[in-house]
């Protein structure tokens, strides 16, 4: 009965954050060696390289890239075209109609995927190893010659809005627009990637090849594949979808930035039983030499398992809230520290003190050595839980690329997680907790009347 | 055999995956025949049933108890019950005190979590292989040893009435869907929300839930399911030296809820909410599943993916393309429960479109099924998908453990999830025209819309 599945904890990443999360450079963060994940560096004939895992057990192949430049890209008064190119390439390309085009995907049981998220623009592939010729084919039609037709364009277009309407009273969705926009007023990253009922309404089919031909570029593309394949039919399946695309990219610039507003706390009244809660504030690039310890110090106060001391001191302790959870957020231009929650409207004051008051400590006094004893031993044994699936391995191939770690980063992975010292975590959770937060509020914090369901 | 994680209702689900993301056969395929791991599958002196499923790809394994009690296992008036005490079961034993599994497998890098649906409550741990034997020690300890006390009841209570706001108070798509539910079964528990009503959770305590746990919580009602880096053999001598060690503690009973009587009538719900932006429509229709009738089940996974999955459906072909009347459409087949299940369709109108319209056009796509079948292209493109998605699963240990677990929890067999493929394969044009025209009847359906504010009522 998936209709009802209530799970004891929220999505690890919940909704509010994993949004906020579009162009983070987590997920390398997060992952640690396989001892039995071997990469190859492939060129292709046509000068692209490709990082490669043979894995013959299960005859699917799964490929994941990226190019630089997101909706970070958009025009100003445009948010959404990276989107909308995203949910538009595989509507119909080459000869092939919309309808024809999906029907050959699924007759293949062939999956091409794409995403924009702030900095990048994303696409998957998965197929079975016997139709590997045509799902690259349509890989390549998707990238290099999609159709744009006008009636699949609005009919997109009108999905996507009728998402944004949903979206527009979802307490989630209105705590995060009005942090991103408040955070980034001016710069790209204040726009939502998904772009607004407005903007969305006025895309064109020009402004998305404006966007494809600025980004869709062989200079920053990052290609990882896994599977059932070996080096020289990657390559040359390789050259075939991306050998055709422009050399180099031509991006916007943009500029490094901070979060503004800083100790503002932004209440939006909305009717809702549960306020949603979000704070943001300077984090710690991922090139930072202090990244790992930052890492480790967010993994105390609110990663990912049920013994951060917000868990502890929210949740199991107060009984606040059902969802608790801080995250470093490093994007290209800008490197965030977050935090979320979501409480009844009394307890809405309450649960800010303590969040307030949880990191202030921390900040102050720093992890203790048991902690961070803990956390590096959570962070070095839930290593190999990130390359347990060929997408979830593709997908770290080009993140690895992406971050510019190195070919061997799965290698040395735990040797720096093990390097931080208690000095270290102790300077960090200063220098990333002592900044201030901003804070979007959705909800109604004052006493509400009693209400039924 | 359903998809396990972090949505709260199917209607939020739905309306919120883009096309093609939402496979009936996704959610529902089983490993493939050849190619596929060997799956060995044995019972315990205890009556503890194991399902061990090899991946040795990556040195990790996935550990999942399975207790075979769900909130339609709940005594009426109780509702919620079961998930609460999915909750509590984090609380510590007497062996190890709260917090203490919960800090052994943050510390040795795993993953954990839970979860409860209307026919079973699960637990899980992914860690690397090297700590199953912990795991299996911790979850055999937690399966009659649970210690709870108003200490840390009562704050775990305001915790789940915190979740009840986020999935359901804060959420109209929940509402309606609870509504939906409620309508739909006029006799049977599934139609109780599984977090439960609000009025009834917040008088949960800690005898209901010790209660509770000594009816349902005992090797003879438990499947354990480990995936990956293992053999049949190591999990048999680790099980002996841990799950095999628990007492039974309480009898089973079979599994016999109040069954639905034959539906008569049409019913609709509308809910109201201001915060609805977006109308949307949703309906449910009572059907068999794979434990009631495994032959309609199979024709109606077909018929689900044929009717409404992805682009190339036949609602979205119609509806969204062809006459734009909406901006997104499907349908989704719940095949496992062990009682009579429900097939859904949704639509959400494009602005200025009526229900009316809408639901008039979507009527018609099903009648259509219904007087002429589907053609054996689509039949084909269909089956190869859904084929293909029991392929892919074998990719992922983690999926893989959960439809071993979903079958034996409610009413399948491991022998049913290997012969999936092989069955769907074998489902006929005949088979899903049938079904369309036996099950997707209106009189067995509850239709709800969405609405920002309810009609002017005339009043005579």
């Amino acid at each position: 009965m998936t209709a009802h599945m209530p799970i004891r904890s929220a999505d690890r990443l919940p909704k509010i954050i994993a949004r906020a999360l579009l162009g983070a450079s987590l997920l390398v963060a997060m992952a640690a060696p396989a001892a039995a994940t071997k990469i190859e560096r492939v060129r292709s004939p046509g000068g692209i390289e490709v990082w490669l895992v043979q894995e013959t057990t299960v005859p699917l192949i799964a490929m994941d890239f990226a190019f630089r430049g997101g909706a970070s890209q958009d025009p100003a008064d445009k948010a959404g075209v990276a989107s909308l190119v995203a949910g538009m390439i595989d509507e119909g390309a080459g000869d092939l109609d919309s309808k024809t085009f999906h029907e050959r995907l699924e007759s293949k049981a062939i999956e091409l995927s794409f995403t924009a998220n702030r900095d990048h623009f994303t696409g998957s592939l998965r197929t079975l190893t016997e139709n590997k010729d045509a799902a690259f084919e349509m890989m390549r039609l998707a990238l290099n010659a999609p159709r744009l037709d006008a009636a699949d364009l609005e009919r997109i277009r009108s999905e996507t809005l009728g998402i944004l309407r949903r979206e527009s009273t979802n307490p989630d969705n209105m705590a995060s627009l009005r942090w991103w926009e408040t955070a980034f007023a001016g710069h790209p990253y204040g726009r939502p990637v998904r772009g607004t009922l407005d903007s969305v309404s006025t895309i064109t089919a020009q402004d998305m090849r404006a966007y494809m031909k600025g980004v869709f570029a062989r200079d920053t593309l990052k290609v990882g594949i896994v599977g059932n394949i070996d080096g020289a039919t990657a390559a040359a399946l390789v050259d075939k979808v991306f050998g055709a695309l422009p050399a180099k990219a031509t991006l916007r610039k943009v500029a490094p930035a901070d979060p503004q507003g800083l100790g503002r706390v932004i209440a939006i009244d909305f009717d809702v039983q549960q306020s949603v809660v979000m704070m943001g504030g300077v984090g710690i690039p991922r090139k930072d030499p202090d990244f790992m310890a930052a890492f480790l110090v967010n993994h105390i106060l609110g990663g990912g398992a049920f013994s951060s001391r917000l868990y502890r001191e929210v949740r199991e302790v107060r009984g606040l809230a059902y969802s608790i959870y801080s995250t470093l957020v490093p994007l290209d231009s800008a490197a965030l520290f977050m935090t979320a929650t979501a409480t009844r409207g009394e307890s809405a004051k309450q649960t800010l003190d303590v969040v307030a008051k949880e990191i202030r400590r921390l900040a102050e006094s720093g992890p203790t050595e048991e902690e961070l004893a803990k956390a590096k031993s959570y962070q070095k044994g839930s290593f190999a839980l990130r390359f347990d699936t060929s997408t979830k391995i593709a997908a770290q191939l080009v993140q690895i690329q992406i971050d510019d770690l190195g070919i061997d980063y799965i290698d040395k992975r735990n040797d720096l997680v093990e390097a931080v010292t208690l000095a270290d975590v102790q300077r960090v959770a200063k220098r990333l907790l002592d900044g201030g937060m901003l804070v979007t509020m959705v909800g109604r914090p004052q006493p509400a009347p009693a209400k039924g369901g | 055999m359903t998809a396990i994680f972090k949505t709260s209702t199917r209607a939020l689900l739905i309306l919120s995956v883009s096309l093609s993301v939402l496979s009936a056969a996704a959610l529902s395929a089983g490993a493939a025949r050849g190619g596929g791991p060997e799956v060995a599958h044995f019972t315990l002196a205890n009556g503890l049933e194991m399902v061990v499923v090899p991946d040795h790809r990556t040195p990790v394994v996935t550990h999942m108890t399975w207790y075979r009690v769900g909130s339609a296992d709940e005594t009426p008036g109780k509702s919620g019950l079961a998930h609460f005490l999915e909750h509590l079961m984090f609380k510590g034993t007497a062996k190890n005190p709260e917090g203490k599994f919960s800090q052994t497998v943050a510390t040795l890098g795993g993953q954990e979590n839970a979860f409860t649906t209307a026919d079973y409550t699960g637990y899980f741990q992914r860690i690397a292989r090297e700590h199953l034997e912990t795991m299996m020690q911790f979850e055999a300890d937690r399966m009659t040893g649970l210690v709870l006390s108003d200490d840390n009841v009562r704050p775990e209570l305001k915790v789940v009435l915190e979740e009840w706001n986020m999935r359901v108070g804060n959420s109209p798509d929940a509402r309606l869907g609870e509504q939906i539910a409620a309508s739909l079964y006029l006799n049977h528990p599934y139609g109780r929300p599984v977090i439960g009503w609000r009025h009834e959770i917040e008088t949960l305590d800690r005898e209901d839930a010790l209660a509770f746990y000594r009816r349902f919580y005992t090797p003879n009602n438990a499947v354990v399911v480990i995936a990956g880096d293992v053999t049949a053999d190591e999990v048999k001598a680790l099980a002996e030296k841990t799950f095999a060690k628990v007492p039974r503690v309480a009898d089973t009973a079979p599994r016999l809820r109040a069954q639905e009587p034959p539906p008569a009538a049409p019913r609709t719900v509308m809910l109201a909410d201001p915060r609805v932006a977006q109308p949307s429509l949703q309906r449910s229709y009572l059907v068999p599943s794979y434990a009631t009738s495994k032959k309609d089940a199979e024709a109606l996974e077909v018929l689900s993916h044929i009717l409404g999955s992805g682009s190339t459906s036949r609602l979205y072909r119609a509806l969204v393309v062809d006459q734009r009347v909406a901006t997104n459409t499907g349908a989704y087949y719940q095949g496992s429960s062990l009682d009579a299940s429900r097939f859904g369709v949704y639509a959400v109108p494009q602005p200025g479109v009526t229900f009316k319209t809408a639901e008039t056009a979507l009527d018609e796509v099903i009648a259509d099924i219904v007087k002429s079948g589907v053609t054996a292209e689509e039949l084909e493109r269909a089956k190869t998908r859904m084929i293909a998605d029991a392929v892919y699963a074998q990719d992922n240990q983690a999926a893989l453990a959960r439809w071993y677990g979903v079958a034996l929890t409610t009413g399948s067999t491991v022998e049913d999830v290997l012969a999936w493929p092989d069955r769907i394969r074998a489902v006929t044009a005949d088979a899903v025209r049938d079904a369309a025209r036996t099950w997707l009847d209106r009189r067995r359906s509850v239709t709800g819309y969405l609405v920002k504010e309810l009609p002017e009522e005339k009043r005579s």
